[in-house]
């Protein structure tokens, strides 16, 4: 029989790992998060580009698209014969105005067709529930997933749409989603309304026939061959269908949803690299100083080792061991951390990302990056130790540590001596003496001040978005769109509407713009110079107001094209009678959402060659008129789009804020456990370190209020240093991740805000963190063995 | 000396360590009494309980069983709050290793004592006392064994304790060094009167003092009074 028993030393570990448990577990708390947030992280951002790259696969996700005003079917065996085109499906997308049970104001619907028979070629739609569409049924309709949700509507649901001018009752048959909407957005609105707004497919052949479109198409979607140019593509099929109203044909990357998805996974990509990199690095940096500062500690017993003939090398061994336990217990709490986070994430990405399946997984490669720099981290920070340690003949290790070298502080040797007691002169002494670890300690806590500051800053942010754009940038109630745009006198006509108090008119007009070799399709918006209902607020609310002449552009519009103010830019209108004209960039404006153009409206009206031209208004209504005003706009078909802003914002909190609320108390929960494992380890070295000192102090007949005051005023002041310097590293995290999200993407920017309420937090609860700590060396100080201390040192 | 008020007083003092399955008997039913201004010398092998009994009389232990009276306080019942009084008040310390705070010179070492005492000595007299008025302004490290234990002995008399106790305040001295200590123990014990118990193995020092007190086992087995006290100079071992 073999049995196996274990080596003193190792028993030595075991009980070394029960007796520092309280710091060995707050290390691997700390780990744990790290590991927790960036495998949530990670895990997150893994999923979603496979499942994106899967989902495009297998439902054939187009790569080209465009819309035109309408264009014969038999254009579309000429696109195909274009070079570079593998495959080619035609539709007709049109919006209509909804009327859903339950629902106070219109809603829009995006009407999409599908083939007769058979999938599509290109952008297939996937069925969550129920069946498609009959053939030739003209009332049958599926939705969008979102839509559905939003609305409690099921299969056998029905609610009513004005086709062509007419109110007609569509019955949901399935409920769907397709890669093209994953996420789905109003083209014309910045954010998210899935009650309001809603993709409904319906059969090719009722489409035709209800919005006389019979034979033509006025939407394209193009699948590449495998080495095809997608730029050739794009100018081959706008010299094709620029006489058909093509608005422009454009590449995955200018479309809408992938656009978005692309943006989160790169946001993703950023947390799971840069912010849970930071945690990660953060736990490795406390991991370093507390098994430093342990080892240090043991410095007697390692001297006993050798004494004994244990080599440098089984003594380094069996402390590496202790902080192997440490990181793999870390690693094992992270592990369920971020199945628990992760699927909660998935959850709420869930709400936005319409996939037919999303789900967070374990990513190993991350899971071994990870653990892998804890234990670079680790290692370091006992490496040091040990050899240290290690450098010591083993009698000198075994004798007491002689007492420290010490001197008075500069602030002695400058004259202020007598202001000090001399309990004061001791913290002070200590700090100096041995400047390094102190720093490092203050900034072990100063990062934890810092990881707060960063996790509280998704509030803030949140805070500062729905403040400008609900507020300062939309100042209306209402924006009405309309079917085709209209004459100035529509304006008239919209405020004899019930319920308006104001109407300011707008016209937004698709255009391509270029400078030099780069190109970008947008809207340019034309406001009326003297109206107040829509505003051009920078993120640092800056009122900018419309030039006289020229374009004011969005920052990051006038950055992907490479434009200053001064330089002229080619703006070619895709509608109308499709001008091309040279227009000044006269400003730039460091704007929120999207990216824009805006002119004053009469100038637009004279670029577009139109007299005074609107396609939609901006109204300011009296509430009490609300449900007059929406039901009679619901019955006019010369209004295409009602979007609330009330609603919207409600909407928005809702939905996006629930989600920034979860990251963020995962951030700040991750973020209070660092702080108060940083915080109490530091106290508990100090304890350690000091004991003997302090207990010398109580045999002299000191109470355990002063020898606290001792041990603790050290840390009070360090915890006091930390917290600035937090702040300023905490701050400098937010600046960092928001400069790396604002770099990549254009669908908003993150603006750099920290309220005080943000650092008033982090102090709050490192000061908190702080006094747990304190309280609990306060049971340890009450249990100070004065006898021991008296016999032997440590 | 006996005659005068006792200012210790031990009635069948026990104390039983419990060491997992294993009871350890410290101190075995120990009467005693100590009377003012006396020098006592307790002298015992390792493990005989005379640490022990030194840190129940300097209140840094309790007993398991019997009393023991500082005056009139009953140490054996008091507060872990009333014994540190009664250590701030009344007891001055010395121990093997000096215990001294590193990161503070002589002189403030012994400040740190003067600063909670009622009627304390000037700390640099009381250096003076030890001899080492011109290093007060050192710190430990930078101070010898023998000298570090002389702060530590200023340090413990700065306050005018009613009773000094130390325990083995030359075990980690050289023989010059410890023999310098001992005179400013008996000197202080002279010139202030204040009374002194010196725990020792070293059976030489017992010639300096009023009376010797053996202990075995947790028990007193011989009590002997010196005729003549020998002065620490006339020591040798």
């Amino acid at each position: 029989m073999v049995t196996w028993k274990m080596s003193a030393l190792d028993r030595k570990l075991l009980r070394d790992l029960w007796h520092l448990r309280g710091q060995l577990l707050a290390v691997a708390a700390i780990v744990g998060c790290g590991i927790g947030v960036f495998l949530t992280m990670r895990g997150m951002y893994e999923s979603l580009v496979h499942e994106r790259a899967d989902y495009y696969t297998q439902y054939r996700f187009a790569d080209v698209f465009d819309n035109v005003k309408r264009a014969p079917e038999s254009l579309a065996k000429r696109i195909a014969t274009l070079p570079g085109v593998a495959a080619v499906q035609t539709g007709i997308s049109l919006e209509v105005t909804l009327d859903v049970p339950g629902l106070r104001e219109p809603a829009t619907g995006q009407l999409v067709t599908i083939p007769q028979t058979g999938p599509a070629l290109l952008n297939q739609i996937y069925i969550r529930r129920g069946r498609t569409v009959a053939p030739n049924a003209t009332d049958e309709v599926l939705i969008s997933e979102a839509f559905a949700q939003a609305n409690n509507l099921e299969p056998g649901s029905h609610f009513e749409a004005v086709i062509n001018g007419h109110w007609q009752r569509l019955n949901v048959v399935g409920i769907a989603i397709s890669p093209e909407f994953i996420y789905v957005l109003r083209p014309t609105s910045g954010l998210p309304d899935d009650r309001r707004y809603g993709i409904l497919w319906m059969g090719r052949n009722a489409v035709e026939h209800a919005f006389d479109m019979a034979g033509a198409f006025n939407n394209v979607a193009i699948a590449l061959t495998k080495n095809a140019s997608e730029a050739d593509v794009i100018s081959s099929l706008d010299r094709l269908l620029d006489r058909y109203g093509s608005l422009g044909a454009y590449g995955r990357i200018d479309h809408l949803s992938d656009k978005i998805i692309s943006d989160e996974i790169n946001q993703d990509r950023v947390y799971g690299f840069l912010v849970s990199g930071i945690f990660l690095a953060v736990a490795a940096f406390i991991i370093n100083i507390v098994l430093t500062r342990l080892i240090a500690t043991q410095r007697d017993q390692i001297g006993v080792l050798k004494a004994f003939g244990y080599s440098n090398g089984v003594v380094a061994w069996h402390y590496l061991k202790l902080v192997l336990v440490t990181l793999l217990i870390g690693t094992a709490m992270g592990i369920p951390v971020a199945y628990w986070m992760g699927n909660l994430l998935a959850d709420i990405y869930r709400d936005f990302f319409h996939f037919p399946r999303l789900e967070w997984s374990l990513s190993p490669t991350g899971l071994i990056s990870a653990t892998a720099v804890c234990l670079v981290a680790a290692l370091g920070g006992a490496y040091g130790a040990l050899m240290r340690a290690a450098r010591l003949p083993p009698a000198e290790a075994m004798l007491p540590e002689p007492p420290g070298r010490f001197r008075p502080t500069l602030i002695e040797r400058l004259g202020f001596q007598r202001l000090l007691s001399v309990t004061t002169r001791m913290i002070l002494r200590n700090l100096e003496r041995r400047p390094i670890k102190a720093l490092l300690s203050v900034l072990g806590i100063a990062l934890a001040v810092a990881i707060l500051v960063a996790g509280r800053y998704g509030v803030d942010a949140l805070d500062r978005i729905i403040d400008i754009q609900f507020r300062a940038v939309q100042r209306e109630d209402v924006m009405l769109e309309f079917a085709n745009p209209r004459s100035a006198n529509v304006r008239h006509a919209v405020r004899h509407l019930p319920g308006i108090l104001t109407a300011e008119p707008f016209r937004a007009a698709p255009v391509r713009l270029r400078f030099q070799h780069r190109m970008r399709r947008t809207a340019i918006l034309g406001l009326s110079p003297d109206g107040d209902l829509r505003a051009i607020v920078g993120l640092d609310y800056d009122r900018v107001s419309l030039p006289t002449e020229g374009l004011l552009l969005s920052a990051k519009l006038a950055e992907t094209l490479g434009v200053v103010p001064g330089d002229r830019l080619t703006v070619e209108v895709l509608e109308g009678r499709r001008e091309t004209s040279e227009v000044l960039v006269a400003g730039i404006v460091n704007d929120l959402v999207g990216i824009s153009a805006y002119m004053t409206l009469p100038n637009l009206n004279r670029l577009l060659h139109e007299d005074a031209t609107s396609s939609g208004a901006f109204v300011s209504i009296d509430p009490n008129l609300s449900t007059e005003l929406y039901t009679t706009l619901k019955r006019l078909p010369t209004v295409r789009g009602v979007s609330v802003k009330a609603a919207m914002l409600a909407n928005f909190k809702e939905v996006i804020a629930r989600s920034m609320q979860v990251q963020t108390v995962m951030n700040i929960f991750f973020a209070c456990v660092i702080a108060f494992g940083v915080v109490y380890n530091s106290v508990r070295i100090a304890l350690s370190e000091r004991g003997h000192e302090l207990a010398s102090l109580r045999v002299l007949g000191f109470t355990q209020r002063e020898i606290a005051v001792i041990l603790l005023g050290e840390q009070a002041l360090m915890t006091a240093a930390a917290i600035p310097l937090g702040f300023a590293i905490g701050y400098g995290i937010c600046a960092g991740v928001v400069a790396a999200i604002n770099a990549t993407q254009e669908t908003f920017r993150m603006p750099l805000v920290l309220t005080a309420q943000t650092f008033a937090f982090a102090f709050v609860v490192v000061s908190i963190a702080a006094a747990l700590s304190g309280m609990m060396i306060w049971g340890r100080l009450r249990r100070l063995d004065l006898v021991a201390v008296l016999k032997t040192r440590e | 000396m006996p005659g005068n008020a006792a200012v210790f007083v031990t009635r069948h003092l026990s104390k039983v360590y419990r060491m997992g399955e294993v009871e350890v008997h410290a101190l075995r039913g120990v009467d005693l009494e100590l009377y003012p201004g006396e020098f006592v010398v307790l002298l015992g092998a390792s493990g005989s309980g005379k640490s022990t009994l030194l840190n129940i009389l300097g209140g840094l232990d309790v007993p398991t069983s019997g009393e023991v009276f500082y005056l009139d306080h009953n140490l054996s019942a008091a507060s872990a709050d009333d014994l540190t009084r009664f250590r701030r008040e009344h007891v001055g310390f010395v121990f093997q290793f000096y215990n001294l705070i590193p990161s503070l010179t002589a002189l403030e070492n012994v400040s740190l004592v003067t600063e909670i005492a009622d009627h304390p000595l000037d700390p640099i007299e009381a250096l003076a006392m030890v001899g080492l008025k011109e290093r007060i302004n050192h710190f430990p490290a930078q101070l010898s064994g023998g000298e570090q234990q002389r702060v530590a002995v200023a340090r413990a008399v700065a306050k005018r304790p009613d009773v000094l106790l130390c325990d083995e305040p030359t075990g980690a001295l050289d023989y010059a060094s410890g023999k310098i200590v001992l005179e400013v123990l008996d000197r202080v014990n002279r010139e202030l009167g204040t009374t002194t118990v010196v725990i020792t193995h070293n059976a030489a020092i017992a010639a300096m003092a009023d009376r010797i007190i053996h202990i075995s086992s947790g028990e007193i087995v011989e009590v002997k009074c010196n005729e003549r006290k020998a002065s620490p100079s006339e020591l040798a071992w």
